[in-house]
């Protein structure tokens, strides 16, 4: 976007184009629904919460209908009994949508290599972005939804339209 | 441990049942009686109605997989009574090629779930249980997970979303 500016300096107007202007609104106002399943989901909060405050990144409206929501924030272990339940509400969210898995769990199955525990939610799901830390910080959280907005602006292929990715 | 004199319930399990009680012991001052699985309802009938004995608390009911003995699985009932404070433990062996044993749902109704978790986990059988299904895992699931030949590593299929 380029600004151009009156004599006294007043910004007067702006060029731009329109998928710019578009991903500019979209990217602050990323509204998250979050799937917590485990301990995950209190570091979640805490960084919904006043301290953390995720409402600074315009992330702060939490949707719990997945047909409101932009980004899926899978927080939690999955097991295999649950991966139907997310499955269905990942094909709710309208597009464009983001999935993060967040923590050991989401992104690997963390240490629970036994039976019931998908290894991973990206054996059944796109993820753009998995946050390491069992449980993550707040501020790794932030970190994904600043890396997000970079997803946005830049207009990088979401997870989604690599999906299924071939080895 | 052995030369204390037998509990109460262990004394009248012995005296009522005979052989169908293959062994007791109370290591620990844990009454324990392993018996023969075909007569488990009437040990049980017994055990909540006598009066000496009245076990109206039926607390866990598992499952046990000695892989490589014979036979090969065990059924362990943890029972209490509310009345006389005392507890026994009942455990009765269960053939691999025939996981059979009766439900003692008839006994005591709580006993519903815990033997759909033996069966979900061991694949144990209670005969007349009239919900047999899965409890734990989804009824696409392959196989009893807590069984020791279950293989570690092994993953099954995801699902789809359920209509």
């Amino acid at each position: 976007m380029a600004v151009n500016r009156e004599k006294d300096g007043a910004p007067g107007f702006l060029t731009t184009r329109f998928e710019a202007m578009l991903a500019w609104g979209r990217k602050y106002s990323i509204w998250p629904f979050t799937f917590a399943t485990a301990c995950c989901g209190i570091e979640v909060m805490g960084a919904f919460g006043t301290h953390y405050d995720i409402a600074r990144f315009g992330a702060e409206v939490i949707r719990f209908s997945p047909r409101q929501a932009d980004m899926l924030l899978v927080a939690g272990t999955v097991n295999y009994k649950m991966a139907p339940v997310l499955q269905r509400i990942y094909d709710q969210m309208l597009e464009p949508k983001w999935v993060v898995a967040m923590g050991a769990c989401a992104s690997s199955g963390g240490f629970y290599n036994n039976y019931s525990v998908v290894q991973g939610i990206d054996k059944f799901m796109p993820v753009d972005i998995y946050i390491p830390g069992c449980p993550p910080i707040p501020e790794q959280i932030i970190d994904a939804i600043v890396l997000i907005q970079k997803m946005i602006e830049t207009g990088e292929p979401r997870a989604r339209e690599r999906w299924p990715i071939k080895i | 441990m052995t030369d204390k004199p037998k509990s109460i319930v262990l004394q009248k399990l012995t005296e009522r049942f005979g052989a169908d009680i293959v062994a007791t012991h109370s290591d620990f001052g844990d009454d324990t009686a392993l018996v023969r699985r075909e007569r488990i309802v009437e040990i049980c009938t017994y055990l909540r109605d006598d009066p000496d004995l009245l076990f109206d608390f039926a607390m866990d009911l598992t499952g046990v997989d000695y892989l490589g003995e014979e036979p090969r699985f065990e059924v362990v009932y943890h029972l209490f009574s509310l009345e006389k404070k005392h507890r026994v433990r009942i455990k009765a062996r269960v053939p691999e090629e025939d996981p059979v044993i009766d439900s003692v749902i008839p006994v005591w109704v709580g006993m519903d779930w815990f033997e759909r978790e033996a069966y979900d986990m061991y694949g144990l059988i209670f005969r007349d249980h009239p919900n047999l299904r899965r409890i734990l895992m989804y009824e696409e699931f392959e196989g009893h997970p807590l069984r020791k030949d279950y293989p570690k590593a092994r993953r099954q299929p995801t699902v789809g979303p359920q209509e």
